[in-house]
């Protein structure tokens, strides 16, 4: 992402860890040897985002910079960098959609259609109460179980259009539908009949 | 087609406990000091008289890149990184192992990095595998809790830890030097080598990079010899392999199988055949989005090993099998990719960063047939100027899908642009 798309309007002026994320961030510090803080770098604004609701304000880039004491400009291009940092506002379920080739193969079209007809976004939009945003991602490194996409922090598999709207609704209901495959089989087991480990299960 | 008796990951599929207790049950963590008191060379021997090959993709054989870490330390402490930065679309089979069979991995961690001489082992899982990671981490904690890692590893006196370390979305962090980088707390872009890792790494110190299956194969391998796992498969395409099956197959899943297995026998067996039956199949990318596509007539015979499938101009990179039937819009899965490719670019090498964006639009248009015939050829030749003229391989994985569409479907691209010359002319009519 370029710094000119960041939306000056949201940015908050500051930003601290509450204490708890605190005591996390200084368990991520600790992995690493001594004096190779910056390491930390990555979990650090992990945690910020979190705790901000989802995206990653200038402010805790800041932070973390001073934290790790490093100079600003390496955070932010570490922050721009990697896709999951999200530099500007996103719905409270952040929507991923793959689209990638294994998944548009068994019909990830179907699952764009279906976050159009439960939520009306199409990707890169989000919806006016900030309770959804859909966005298209590459591979998600769940193929076998294709299409697929992921939720906050959990996948949903093997979807069609009917199950991505199921899901969807579940969750505008304010309910938590269950993860992994929505068809009837256990992880990337081949649906139909194990054809190897019978005798270990 | 493998036994039961001979597959190493006997919880693939989640359905017993991956928790410690159910790893023990399943043979891990058995005698595991024994094994480090045969001492460092024996266990680096062992490896390479299996004949494991990497298991990420690139297929160097494990036990020699493992004997290039030093011996004698200068002061600077040494490291095992794994790769658990799964992201080449097709590829599904670390997130199973570590969070279905996470012991595997850490107790590989340690056998492996004592035999480099390792104080530590990092493990760089990708960001969007939260429950993964969460999975892997339970297990470490396990592994502590048990004293079978940390300060007195298993009660042989050696210190060795593992540490979690979650990237946050960037493909290209699955190139070795790059997931250094990004370990350091930098931008994901490829260092230039030499110098190669095992002799400056991470911080500047020695450094092996292994994948998640590598080092979870290395217990079992030890525990049943180098020559039962030698014995599997074909010479120097040794072992047992978790392949990924996606895409226009009947029931698609992973299965760990015998190297060296027909590509048609793997999807017949375990994936419930092609939609509509094999001869429906158009063609198949037999090892994750960078190798060359298969058409229908070599997939009839391939084997599925390194050497059978470079000897038919693709690759068994991560065995992520990508089946596609006779309805695929076969440009534009291939475009797909193209465009994966720009979006993952880190933008270093001009080749790539310019290179993957002109080719993602070029096969945008022969999607729609929008080009010249002589313009194939000059995809062609703009994928060789990219190929081999770039810091890592990322550039080459981008260039390949599209050598291999033009190799087996010209027709296809030619058909295609002059149906959109016929539409255009009646248009004008």
């Amino acid at each position: 992402m370029s710094m000119s798309d960041i939306n000056t309007a949201d940015q908050p002026a500051t930003f601290e860890f509450s204490p708890e994320n605190l005591e996390e961030a200084k368990k991520h510090i600790a992995k690493y040897p001594e004096g190779r803080q910056a390491s930390a770098v990555m979990p650090l604004l992990d945690i910020a985002q979190r705790q901000f609701g989802g995206w990653l304000p200038q402010a805790a880039v800041r932070h973390v910079a001073d934290m790790l004491d490093m100079p600003v400009i390496r955070v932010l291009e570490v922050a721009s960098f990697y896709t999951m940092y999200n530099l500007n506002p996103v719905g409270k379920n952040f929507v991923q959609v793959c689209t990638t080739t294994p998944c548009w193969l068994r019909g990830s079209d179907e699952v764009v259609s279906g976050c159009k007809k439960a939520l009306g976004l199409k990707p890169g939009e989000s919806s006016e109460d900030g309770e959804f945003t859909v966005i298209e991602v590459e591979c998600l490194g769940a193929c076998a179980n294709a299409p697929m996409m992921q939720i906050g922090d959990d996948y949903y598999e093997d979807l069609d259009e009917a199950s991505t709207i199921k899901v969807l609704e579940a969750l505008k209901a304010g309910e938590t539908p269950e993860s992994g495959p929505q068809s009837d089989r256990k992880g990337s087991e081949p649906a139909g009949g194990l054809t190897s480990l019978q005798e270990n299960t | 087609m493998l036994n039961d008796k001979d597959r190493i990951f006997t919880n693939l599929y989640g359905l017993q406990s991956p928790g410690l207790d159910g790893a023990r049950a399943r043979g891990d963590w058995d005698g595991t000091a024994d094994l480090m008191g045969k001492g460092q060379d024996w266990i680096v021997d062992e490896v390479k008289a299996s004949g494991l090959r990497g298991r990420g993709g690139a297929g160097f054989p494990t036990g020699l890149k493992m004997s290039f870490m030093p011996k004698e330390s200068d002061g600077r402490p040494q490291y095992l990184v794994v790769n658990a930065d799964e992201g080449e679309p097709g590829t599904c089979k670390d997130r199973e192992i570590m969070r279905h069979d996470p012991h595997k991995l850490v107790e590989g961690c340690l056998l492996a990095g004592f035999a480099m001489r390792a104080e530590a082992a990092y493990i760089y899982i990708r960001g969007e595998f939260y429950r993964e990671a969460e999975a892997l981490q339970s297990a470490i904690d396990e592994a502590y809790a048990a004293g079978l890692i940390g300060e007195n590893a298993s009660g042989t006196g050696y210190k060795f830890d593992v540490y979690v370390h979650r990237g946050m979305g960037a493909y290209i962090c699955g190139e070795e030097t790059a997931l250094i980088e990004s370990l350091e707390g930098k931008k994901g872009q490829p260092r230039l080598k030499p110098p190669f890792p095992a002799n400056v790494g991470v911080w500047g110190c020695p450094t092996t990079v292994n994948n998640v299956e590598s080092i979870a194969v290395i217990p079992t391998i030890l525990r049943r010899t180098a020559a039962w796992f030698a014995g599997l498969g074909r010479e120097n395409n040794t072992g047992t392999k978790i392949f990924s099956i996606s895409g226009h197959v009947n029931n698609p899943c992973n299965v760990e199988e015998e190297m060296g297995i027909p590509l048609k026998e793997l999807i017949e067996k375990h994936a419930g055949g092609v939609r509509g039956g094999w001869d429906n199949l158009l063609a198949v990318i037999p090892g994750g989005s960078s190798v060359p596509v298969l058409p229908k007539r070599i997939c009839d015979t391939v084997l599925m090993d390194f050497d059978s499938l470079k000897a038919v101009q693709s690759g068994l990179g991560t065995a992520a099998v990508i089946v596609m039937d006779k309805s695929t819009d076969i440009v534009r899965a291939i475009a797909r990719l193209s465009s994966f490719y720009q979006h993952e670019s880190c933008g270093q090498c001009t080749p790539c960063r310019e290179g993957t964006g002109w080719m993602a639009r070029v096969m945008d248009r022969m999607v729609r047939g929008e080009a010249e015939p002589e313009e194939i050829d000059s995809l062609l030749d703009v994928t060789k100027q990219i190929e081999g003229h770039t810091i890592c391989a990322l550039g080459d994985a981008a260039a390949w899908p599209i050598q291999g569409l033009i190799r087996h479907f010209r027709p296809e691209l030619e058909a295609r642009i002059a149906a959109e010359k016929e539409a255009a002319r009646n248009r004008v009519a």
